[in-house]
C-alpha cells in the first residue's frame, strides 16, 4: 500500500518535471537568447557567457516606444475581454438556460464566423474603418478583436453554466431571487473556475493579436506591442536584432505570467469559493 | 444572413429533435411545471441577450465575410499592353475561382488543402493528450503548484510570431535542436521534418490552452463524486475513465473544438519557421495570403471561402457532437445517470450554508 | 424572437448596402485618379508621411527633423512600418486597395516599381525636377517602368565577395579570386591549411525567399546569361543560364557549398563567415562594420563576385522613394523627395547607417572610403550589376525563380529541366 503510494507520488512528480520541462526549455532558450551579447547571440551555450542587459536596454529605448506599446496593449486586451466576456455572459447564460428557436444555429453561426481568415477581413474592416473615420483608435482593433474572443467565450461560458445544476437557481427564485439574481449569486460564483480561465484565454488571444492591430493604425503612440515588435529592426534591413526581439517576448509574456498568479487560485477555488458564500 | 439560413436549420435540427417548434414543450412537459421556461417571454429574453453578441459579430465577420465572397467571384485585374497600366476593374467570372482547384491550378490548393488536415490533427491529437496531462497534474495538490499552473501556461502567452522565430533559431542548422541530438538536420528544407518542426513548436504553444480549459472543468466536479467511487472500489484508472473523462467532455470538446478550428486557420507559425511556399507545409490561409499578397484578391478571397466552408462543417459536426452537453434543447435521454448524481450532491452542498 | 431575427437582418443589409456604395465610390474614385496619374499635377501643400521601415540608426528621423525645422508648415511624419519586406509591401498595397491618404511617400524596394507603376498606386514623376545624371545608372534604371520615371533613388546596395585574407596569404594566393574556377582552386590550397580543418569553401543565400533569386540571378548573370531580355521577354532557357545555375548545383555536390547553407538568408550566412566556417561568402555590405567586431575582425576583406569567365554581375538592392497616387499635398511631397534623395541626405545615410549612396562622387570621397574601405568594391559591383527582372508580377516571377532554382540545388530536378521549367512559368506569368 505504501509502496504504490510512493510509487504513485514518484511518478506525480516524474510527470510535472516532464510537463514543466516541455514548456519552460524552449522558453528558457528565449530568456538566455535575451540575455546575451549581440556579439555572441548565436551561441548554444546553455548559459550566456556573459550576461548582458543590452537588449533589454534597446528594447526600452525611447525611440522605439515599448512602453507606450504595452499600455495600448493592456488597454486593448482589457476591454476586448470584458466588453466580450459581458456580452458573453448574456448569450451563454441564454444558450444554457432558455429554450428557443434557432438555438443550435446561432451557435454554429457564431463560431463558423469566427473563423474566417484574418487575411480575408482585413482589407474590407480597413475600407469601413477608414470610412467612419476609426484609423488610430483603440475600437478599431477591440472592435475586430471580439471576432475571435467572442466566440470563444460564448461556447466556453455555455458549457460551465450549463454545468451547473438548474436545481440551484430554481432554490433561490423559491427564496424570492429573480432570475438575474439567481444567476448572478449562484451560478457565478459556482462557475468561476469556468469564467476566469476564459477571461484568461481570452485576454491572451486579444494580446498577441497582430495583423489587425497593424493594419488599423499608422501611429507609434497607438501601437501594439506585438506591432511594436514587428518593427524592431537591426542596423540595417538584413540585419535581424534577435537578441531584442527575445528580449520583447519575455517583456510581453512575464505580465501574463503575472496575471495568471495572481487569478490562478480563483481558477481553481473557484467551486469552494462559490459554495461558502 | 440569419434569415437566408433558416432552411439548412430545419434540416439540421431534423433528425435529433422531433420537430423545432415541439422541442421546448417537450422537455419541459418532461421536467415538470417548474421549467416550463420555453414560452414566448422566454424567446423575447433570449433575443434580448443574444442580439448584442450577434450584432457585434454582424459588423466585425458577416460583413467582411460577405464582402470576401463577392469579391470571390470577381478575376484578376487585366494589365492593358499598350499603356502598361492594369485596369481599374476587375472582371466578373462567377464560379472560376471555385472550379479552377479541380484544374491544373489546384494542385498547390489540394497539397495545401491536405497539409492542413495533417495539421489539424496531428497537432490537436497530441495537444488533447498533452492537454489533459497537464490538468491532470496541475489539478494535483502539492508544493509549489501556483508557480507550475503558471509556467505551464508560458508558451500559451508567448506571442505566435516571437515564438515562430524562437523555434526557428531553436531548429536553425546550427542551433540547439540540432547540438542536443548531436545530427545535424536541415529542418527548414522540404520534407517530413519541416512538417515535424511545425507539430512540435504547434503542440508546444497550444497544449496549455486545453490544459487550462479541462483544468476549469475539473474544478467544477465535486470532490463528493470521487469519494463516492472510491467507496464503491473504484481503482483510480477507472474514476478517470468513468467519472473525471465524462464530467470535463463538455470543456474538453469545446477546447479540442476551438483548436481544430485554430488550427486550421494555421499561418504564422509555418510561415515564421520554415518559411513561405514551401510545399510540406503551406497551409490554406498561407495559400490565401500568397495569392491576396500577389494582388489576386479573387482568387485569395475564394481560397478563403472555401477554408471557410471546411470549417464550418467541422462546426457543424462538433455542435452535433456536442449537441446535449452544450445546446439541450433537443429531445431525447440526455441526463445520465451521474450528472443527475452530481447534480443533486452539489444542490445539497450549495444549499447547506445558504 | 422573430422581431429580434429581423432586425438583424435590417442590420446586416444596412451593413450591406453601404459596403456596396463604398465600392461603388471606390471604383469611381479610381477611375479619377488614372486620370491624375497620366498627367500628375502636383499640387497642395501642407503636412506630408514617409512610410518606411523603422530604422534604428534615427538617421532617417535626423534627416526629416531638418527637414522639418525649415519647413514648419509643410511637416514630415515618420510612419514607422514593419521590419519585414512583405508585411511593408502588404501595408502599402493595403493603403492603396483602400486609396487611403495615409502614406504620402513611400520607401519602396527597388524590385517593386513596375508593379506599383503599373497598377497606378504611384505617381509617374518629371524627371528634370531630380539630379539623376549624377547618380549610377543602374540604380536609375531600377525606379522606371517603361522608361518613365516612378521612383527616386534613395539608396543603392550590390553583392560582394567577402573572403579570409588570412587564410588566403598563408595558402601562397595574393589576390581574390575573379573566376568560379579560381575560387574553388584557391579553396582547395587552403584547405590544405591546418587551420582551416573543417571549413567550406563559400556560401551564399540560398533559402526559399527573395535572397534566392538575387543568388540565381547573379550565378546566371555571371555566365553571361539573362532571366529576361532587354524587352522584359523571359529568355533563362538557355546554354549560358545553364552554366550559372549548375556552378550553385555542383558547388553544393561537391561540397564547395555545405549542404546546411540550403537553409541560408543573410544572417546565417554572417554567422557562419563570423565563426570561422566559410573561406568566401557572398553578401552586402551591411556584414562588413559587423564582422569587424566579430572574432574574424581583421582578417577578411570584399572583393567583386567572381563569374565564369570573369568578374562576375551583382543583382541590385536597395530603396527609391515614391510618391502615393492617393496622397495630399502632393507638392510639399515632390520638394521633400528631392531633398531626401540629394547627395547631402546620401552622404549623412552612409555615414550614419553605412546606407550605400546613389551618387557615384560618394564613392570616391577619401573620407568616407576611410571610414568604409568596401566603397571602392561596391561601386564596381554596383556599376556592373543586373536588374532584377523588371516585371508588373514580380512576386509572381520571383516565386517561379525560388521555386525552381530551390529544385536544382536540392536535386529534385535537373538543371535543364528547372530552366526549362522556369522558362514556361515566367512566360505564363507574363502572359497574365
Amino acid at each position: 500500500m505504501t509502496t504504490t503510494a510512493k510509487g504513485r507520488t514518484w511518478l506525480l512528480y516524474l510527470g510535472v518535471a516532464a510537463v514543466v520541462a516541455y514548456c519552460l526549455a524552449p522558453f528558457y532558450w528565449m530568456l538566455v537568447s535575451s540575455l546575451r551579447r549581440s556579439s555572441d547571440i548565436f551561441d548554444t551555450s546553455l548559459l550566456p557567457s556573459s550576461v548582458s542587459f543590452e537588449n533589454y536596454r534597446a528594447v526600452f529605448q525611447p525611440s522605439q516606444g515599448f512602453g507606450r506599446a504595452l499600455l495600448n496593449s493592456l488597454i486593448v486586451a482589457g476591454t476586448t475581454t470584458a466588453v466580450a466576456l459581458l456580452l458573453a455572459t448574456f448569450t451563454a447564460y441564454a444558450m444554457a438556460r432558455l429554450e428557443f428557436r434557432f438555438k443550435r444555429l446561432i451557435l454554429t453561426l457564431i463560431i463558423a464566423t469566427s473563423m474566417f481568415p484574418v487575411v480575408s477581413i482585413v482589407v474590407p474592416l480597413l475600407k469601413l474603418f477608414t470610412n467612419i473615420g476609426w484609423i488610430n483608435t483603440y475600437q478599431a482593433m477591440i472592435v475586430p478583436s471580439m471576432s475571435f474572443v467572442l466566440p470563444l467565450a460564448v461556447w466556453n461560458l455555455t458549457t460551465f453554466f450549463k454545468q451547473m445544476p438548474d436545481e440551484l437557481e430554481e432554490a433561490a427564485m423559491i427564496d424570492g431571487c429573480t432570475r438575474g439574481q439567481a444567476f448572478r449569486k449562484v451560478i457565478i460564483p459556482l462557475a468561476a473556475p469556468g469564467i476566469f480561465t476564459t477571461a484568461i484565454i481570452s485576454f491572451i488571444a486579444a494580446w498577441n493579436e497582430f495583423v489587425i492591430a497593424l493594419s488599423m493604425t499608422n501611429k507609434q503612440q497607438m501601437q501594439t506591442a506585438t506591432v511594436a515588435i514587428s518593427k524592431f529592426t537591426g542596423a540595417t534591413q538584413f540585419d535581424i536584432p534577435f537578441g531584442s526581439q527575445m528580449a520583447a517576448g519575455v517583456l510581453v509574456t512575464v505580465p501574463l505570467v503575472i496575471m495568471v498568479l495572481i487569478f490562478q487560485r480563483r481558477i481553481v477555488d473557484g467551486l469552494t469559493a462559490g459554495a461558502a458564500k | 444572413m440569419v434569415d437566408t439560413k433558416t432552411p439548412p436549420d430545419a434540416t439540421a435540427d431534423g433528425p435529433t429533435g422531433p420537430a423545432g417548434s415541439r422541442a421546448g414543450k417537450a422537455s419541459a412537459s418532461r421536467k415538470g411545471s417548474n421549467r416550463a421556461w420555453a414560452t414566448a417571454a422566454s424567446g423575447r429574453t433570449a433575443g434580448l441577450l443574444v442580439s448584442p453578441t450577434l450584432l457585434v459579430l454582424t459588423v466585425v465577420v458577416l460583413y467582411p465575410t460577405i464582402m470576401a465572397f463577392r469579391e470571390s467571384l470577381y478575376g484578376v485585374k487585366g494589365l492593358d499592353p499598350k499603356t502598361g497600366f492594369i485596369s481599374d476593374t476587375e472582371p466578373y467570372v462567377g464560379l472560376k475561382n471555385y472550379a479552377d482547384i479541380f484544374g491544373d491550378a489546384g494542385d498547390r490548393f489540394w497539397n495545401a488543402f491536405w497539409n492542413t488536415t495533417f495539421f489539424t490533427v496531428t497537432t490537436v491529437a497530441l495537444e488533447t493528450l498533452i492537454g489533459v496531462a497537464m490538468a491532470l497534474i496541475m489539478h494535483k495538490a502539492f508544493k509549489g503548484r501556483a508557480l507550475i499552473r503558471a509556467g505551464i501556461l508560458i508558451p500559451w502567452a508567448v506571442p505566435t510570431a516571437i515564438s515562430g522565430l524562437l523555434w526557428r533559431w531553436i531548429f536553425n542548422s546550427d542551433g540547439i535542436a540540432n547540438a542536443l541530438i548531436g545530427h545535424q538536420v536541415l529542418w527548414t528544407t522540404e520534407g517530413f521534418h519541416a512538417k515535424a518542426a511545425v507539430i512540435i513548436a504547434e503542440v508546444w504553444k497550444t497544449s496549455p490552452f486545453i490544459g487550462l480549459l479541462v483544468l476549469a472543468g475539473l474544478q467544477v466536479i465535486p470532490k463528493e463524486v470521487y469519494e463516492a467511487a472510491r467507496l464503491d472500489g473504484a481503482g483510480p484508472l477507472a474514476q478517470f475513465w468513468r467519472i473525471t473523462l465524462p464530467l470535463v467532455k463538455p470543456a474538453l470538446l469545446v477546447a479540442v473544438l476551438f483548436r481544430c478550428l485554430d488550427a486550421l486557420r494555421m499561418f504564422d507559425l509555418p510561415y515564421i519557421l520554415i518559411g513561405a511556399q514551401k510545399n510540406s507545409v503551406e497551409t490554406l490561409s498561407m495559400l490565401a495570403q500568397n495569392e491576396a499578397s500577389n494582388v489576386r484578391f479573387g482568387p485569395a478571397a475564394a481560397y478563403a471561402v472555401l477554408l471557410f466552408f471546411y470549417v464550418f462543417l467541422i462546426a457543424l459536426g462538433f455542435v452535433r457532437l456536442l449537441g446535449a452537453d452544450v445546446v439541450g434543447d433537443t429531445g431525447g435521454p440526455r441526463t445520465p445517470q451521474r450528472t443527475r448524481r452530481l447534480r443533486r450532491t452539489v444542490a445539497n452542498r450549495a444549499e447547506v450554508p445558504a | 424572437m422573430n422581431a429580434r431575427t429581423t432586425r438583424v437582418l435590417q442590420c446586416s443589409a444596412v451593413l450591406v448596402a453601404a459596403g456596396l456604395v463604398l465600392t461603388a465610390c471606390g471604383s469611381s474614385g479610381g477611375s479619377s485618379s488614372s486620370g491624375q496619374s497620366k498627367s500628375p499635377s502636383f499640387t497642395g501643400r501642407g503636412p506630408i508621411t514617409y512610410a518606411a521601415a523603422k530604422d534604428s540608426s534615427g538617421v532617417v528621423q535626423k534627416v526629416i527633423d531638418s527637414w522639418n525645422t525649415q519647413h514648419p508648415k509643410e511637416k514630415v511624419t515618420f510612419v514607422q512600418l514593419p521590419a519585414d519586406v512583405n508585411q511593408q509591401r502588404q501595408q502599402m498595397i493595403q493603403n492603396a486597395e483602400t486609396k487611403s491618404d495615409a502614406y504620402t511617400v513611400l520607401s519602396m524596394d527597388v524590385v517593386w516599381t513596375s508593379e506599383f507603376a503599373a497598377h497606378q498606386w504611384i505617381d509617374q514623376l518629371p524627371a528634370a525636377r531630380f539630379p539623376l545624371d549624377k547618380m549610377l545608372k543602374p540604380t536609375v534604371e531600377t525606379a522606371k517602368y517603361r522608361g518613365n520615371l516612378y521612383a527616386v533613388p534613395a539608396a543603392s546596395d550590390g553583392g560582394v565577395l567577402y573572403y579570409r585574407t588570412d587564410l588566403l596569404k598563408k595558402a601562397g594566393i595574393s589576390a581574390a579570386p575573379t573566376t568560379w574556377a579560381e575560387m574553388k582552386a584557391d579553396c582547395a590550397k587552403v584547405k590544405q591549411l591546418p587551420e582551416a580543418k573543417g571549413m567550406s569553401c563559400y556560401a551564399g543565400q540560398f533559402e526559399k525567399y527573395e535572397g534566392l533569386t538575387v543568388n540565381f540571378a547573379e550565378a546566371v548573370n555571371s555566365a553571361g546569361g539573362v532571366i529576361t531580355d532587354a524587352g522584359g521577354k523571359p529568355d533563362v532557357d538557355t546554354p549560358a543560364a545553364k552554366k550559372g545555375l549548375d556552378f550553385l548545383v555542383d558547388s553544393f555536390k561537391d561540397g564547395t557549398i555545405p549542404k546546411e547553407a540550403i537553409t541560408y538568408q543573410e544572417e546565417e550566412g554572417r554567422q557562419a563567415f563570423q565563426s570561422g566556417k566559410l573561406i568566401f561568402l557572398r553578401n552586402w555590405p551591411y556584414v562588413y562594420s559587423l564582422a569587424q567586431k566579430s572574432k574574424v575582425a581583421g582578417k577578411f576583406a570584399v572583393a567583386p563576385l567572381p563569374g565564369l569567365t570573369g568578374p562576375g554581375s551583382s543583382s541590385l538592392g536597395g530603396h527609391n522613394v515614391a510618391l502615393s497616387s492617393f496622397a495630399k499635398n502632393k507638392a510639399t511631397a515632390l520638394d521633400f523627395m528631392k531633398f531626401f534623395t540629394s547627395e547631402t541626405s546620401a552622404s549623412t545615410f552612409l555615414k550614419d547607417a553605412s546606407l550605400a549612396p546613389p551618387y557615384e562622387s560618394l564613392y570616391d570621397d577619401a573620407a568616407l572610403v576611410k571610414q568604409y574601405p568596401y566603397l571602392p568594391v561596391l561601386k564596381k559591383s554596383i556599376l556592373g550589376a543586373v536588374p532584377r527582372p523588371r516585371v508588373v508580377q514580380y512576386g509572381d516571377a520571383s516565386s517561379a525563380v525560388q521555386q525552381e532554382a530551390y529544385a536544382a540545388l536540392t536535386g529534385d530536378k535537373s538543371s535543364a529541366q528547372a530552366l526549362k521549367d522556369l522558362q514556361s512559368d515566367l512566360q505564363k506569368s507574363a502572359a497574365q
